[in-house]
């Protein structure tokens, strides 16, 4: 069967004309999302790993320097007329910043009404403001206390959710989330994941969750995939990577984080202090950081080795194990969980507590 | 941390007592830190933690008398080695700044002058502060500070733009600590880093904090850090402490509805799915509305929340609540007259 949304090596290098010095953002991704049963997929990594740019390829805002992007089968590069229309439909976006993402000029309503007419949504403008109302309250906003705002009469966590409703409206069949809570507070950022989970459980979305936070990731997703400067360091089942990470860099990742717990503090030596160190082209990228470094991480780069049926690590200490290419990264994630619906239609929702 | 920390419950080194700070607006007084008292005892690492809005950054901004119109401290003091930094004429506190209380502020990599060598910055706040030392005793010093934060001395030589951001913050905790300030107020020190570099940082600022004995006043969002560094912990709510008390009691058993909830709605690496978010928005700062802030979205709220609001009181042992619910029996003390004088 065709995936729905597909990255076919994908490689971004920026810069590099006149001289200038190339940095390769994102190399040889591959990634497939399937139509059907919907999932969850975190890509994890700090910044500097990649992963906005990865989030831009995949909606088309940029093109691969090489490989390709693919909506169900066909480069995106390609599509156009209806296709493209399709395309950009079924693959909907939340950016990270609800304070950017809007037009201070216009009153809220317009971010919601705009993508109705624009897709010919509804029949009606009648019909359209029940749409709308609706979907807010699926994402726990009353509409009365919504509509007819400007952004600055909203606080953050109400944008954000007013662009998760925007997502919704359009039933795309994947959404792209690049940060959505790290601009929200502790409170809100719950309720804003819970939406997006719900949108995967209760209308058959798949979701892309971009984050630097490995604890919300966890939470959000099933298969987590996890960067480093531009290349996949481990990937799999989330449970697994979480509870049993392999790769020395998602060992220091979960070490370091501050867990909300004074008992359990961080344990051993910080990160071995090569901040800045750059490896070479033809090393691991992660060896100058590297507690478990040994002679060959500088003599090539790893590729993806199968540590378990639903992980995988590119790091040498696997090297016993099979090698996966990027073709066979969707056999290391572990199949979806969720509903196998179809398309449901937003009518038949039921409300996410309305709140704010 | 986890260590035994010596008592130092009576060795108050900063004493803030109801303090109001609002910033007034052409739509009124927008009342942004309404009443916080708190102590800072010697040695300890007092975390003030709140969300957006709560008045934690102001706090730290009257504390530094950095304050800009239309912000304005109305009230309260802080003493602090015998002055009140708040009624301190400017040409004072301005040599109390760095020398006694010292800022690492918030993005306080961008507060490095981007077209001036690190040793320069340095030496310029040596030098403001009356610090006269020959070429090379400055170049030691400035040595032996890089080397506190755990950096080498070639790093004198660069300008900002060449290191990355946890260097730049330690450069800045390097600064801060080179009058050996007796307070270091760090606003959200690590909140623009990734996880690992945080941890680096954090530990760094920790690590000069006990060699030289300072107090630290970490403001900040992330209860998870907080966990991770302070002693004792503040939380604020919309402009008002909520509740202080030690870090270990604040997790094990808040007392607060508010504190109670935050660390609700704090996700883990534990347990899936084990984590909700509050209901509800915080109040307009604008028109507080009477009583007690977090009435709206507290699921304990009387009837005395809407007409009164709840002072903070000590109801065990050093731990302070602002909350009714805890108020029926007669309080230990109040924070007024508890640790006043």
């Amino acid at each position: 069967m065709t995936d729905l949304l597909e990255a076919r090596a994908v490689t971004k290098v920026f810069g590099g004309g006149m001289g200038g010095r190339r940095m390769i953002a994102v190399e040889d991704f591959s990634l497939a999302i399937a139509d059907q049963p919907p999932s969850i997929t975190a890509l994890v990594g700090e910044s500097g790993s990649g992963k906005t740019t990865l989030a831009r390829l995949l909606l088309g805002l940029i093109d691969p320097t090489e490989g390709e992007v693919l909506y169900k089968g066909a480069d995106i590069r390609t599509l156009s007329g209806s296709n493209l229309r399709e395309f950009r439909r079924d693959v909907q976006v939340i950016f990270q910043d609800p304070f950017e993402a809007y037009n201070p000029f216009y009153r809220v309503d317009h971010v919601l009404e705009t993508p109705v007419l624009n897709f010919g949504l509804a029949g009606s403008r009648r019909e359209a403001r029940r749409m709308i109302e609706e979907t807010l309250r699926i994402v726990g906003l009353r509409p009365e206390e919504t509509l007819g705002r400007y952004p600055h009469q909203l606080s953050g966590g109400q944008r954000q959710r007013i662009m998760v409703a925007r997502a919704l409206l359009i039933r795309p069949r994947v959404i792209v989330a690049d940060e959505p809570v790290s601009m929200v507070d502790a409170s809100l950022r719950a309720t804003i994941l819970t939406s997006l989970r719900e949108l995967h459980d209760k209308f058959g979305i798949s979701l892309i969750y971009i984050t630097h936070d490995l604890t919300t990731a966890y939470q959000v997703s099933q298969n987590v995939i996890v960067l480093y400067r531009g290349l996949i360091a481990e990937a799999g089942d989330v449970e697994k990577v979480v509870g049993d990470p392999k790769h020395p860099y998602t060992r220091l990742l979960i070490g370091s984080i501050p867990h909300p717990d004074p008992n359990r503090t961080w344990k051993g030596e910080g990160a071995p202090s090569a901040e800045g160190a750059r490896a070479t082209d033809n090393s691991c990228r992660f060896a100058p950081r590297c507690p478990a470094a040994m002679a060959i991480c500088c003599e090539s780069a790893p590729p993806l080795f199968r540590t378990d049926a639903h992980q995988a690590a590119a790091c040498f200490l696997y090297r016993e194990g099979d090698v996966v290419s990027g073709a066979e990264i969707g056999e290391i994630m572990i199949p979806s969980d969720g509903p196998s619906v179809a398309h449901a239609p937003i009518a038949e929702s039921a409300e996410i507590r309305p709140d704010a | 941390m986890g260590k035994k920390r010596p008592d130092v419950r009576n060795n108050t080194i900063l004493e803030v007592r109801d303090l109001r700070v609002y910033y007034h607006t052409s739509l009124g007084a927008v009342r942004a830190v309404e009443g916080v008292s708190f102590d800072l005892r010697a040695g300890e690492r007092l975390g003030l933690v709140g969300e957006s809005g709560s008045g934690k950054s102001t706090v730290a901004m009257a504390l530094m008398r950095l304050i800009k119109p239309p912000g304005r401290i109305e009230s309260g003091q802080a003493l602090f080695e015998g002055s009140d930094l708040l009624a301190l004429p400017e040409q004072q506190m301005r040599r109390r700044r760095l020398a006694a209380i010292a800022l690492v502020a918030q993005g306080a990599m961008n507060s490095l002058n981007p077209v001036i060598r690190v040793r320069r910055q340095f030496a310029d706040a040596l030098r403001d502060h009356g610090v006269a030392l020959t070429r090379s005793a400055l170049e030691e010093r400035i040595h032996e500070l890089l080397a506190t934060v755990g950096l080498g001395p070639e790093v004198a030589d660069k300008y900002p733009h060449e290191l990355s951001g946890g260097m730049k913050q330690r450069v800045v905790i390097a600064i801060a600590i080179s009058l050996r300030a007796r307070v270091i107020i760090a606003d959200e020190p690590t909140s623009a880093l990734d996880v690992v570099v945080q941890r680096q940082v954090v530990e760094t600022l920790r690590r000069v904090q006990e060699k030289i004995g300072a107090s630290i006043l970490l403001v900040g969002h992330d209860m998870g850090l907080m966990a991770q560094v302070v002693d004792r912990l503040g939380v604020m709510y919309a402009g008002a402490l909520a509740e202080v008390c030690g870090v270990g009691a604040i997790f094990r058993e808040p007392l607060h509805p508010y504190s109670q909830l935050l660390i609700a709605s704090l996700p883990t690496l534990d347990r899936k799915g084990a984590f909700q978010g509050i209901p509800g928005l915080p109040p307009s700062l604008l028109n507080r509305p009477r009583g007690c802030s977090f009435r709206s979205r507290c699921p304990h709220a009387m009837e005395r929340c809407e007409s009164e609001a709840p002072n903070l009181r000590e109801v065990r042992p050093d731990h302070f609540v602002a909350c009714h619910l805890y108020q029926t029996s007669a309080p230990r003390r109040e924070l007024q007259t508890a640790l006043g004088d």
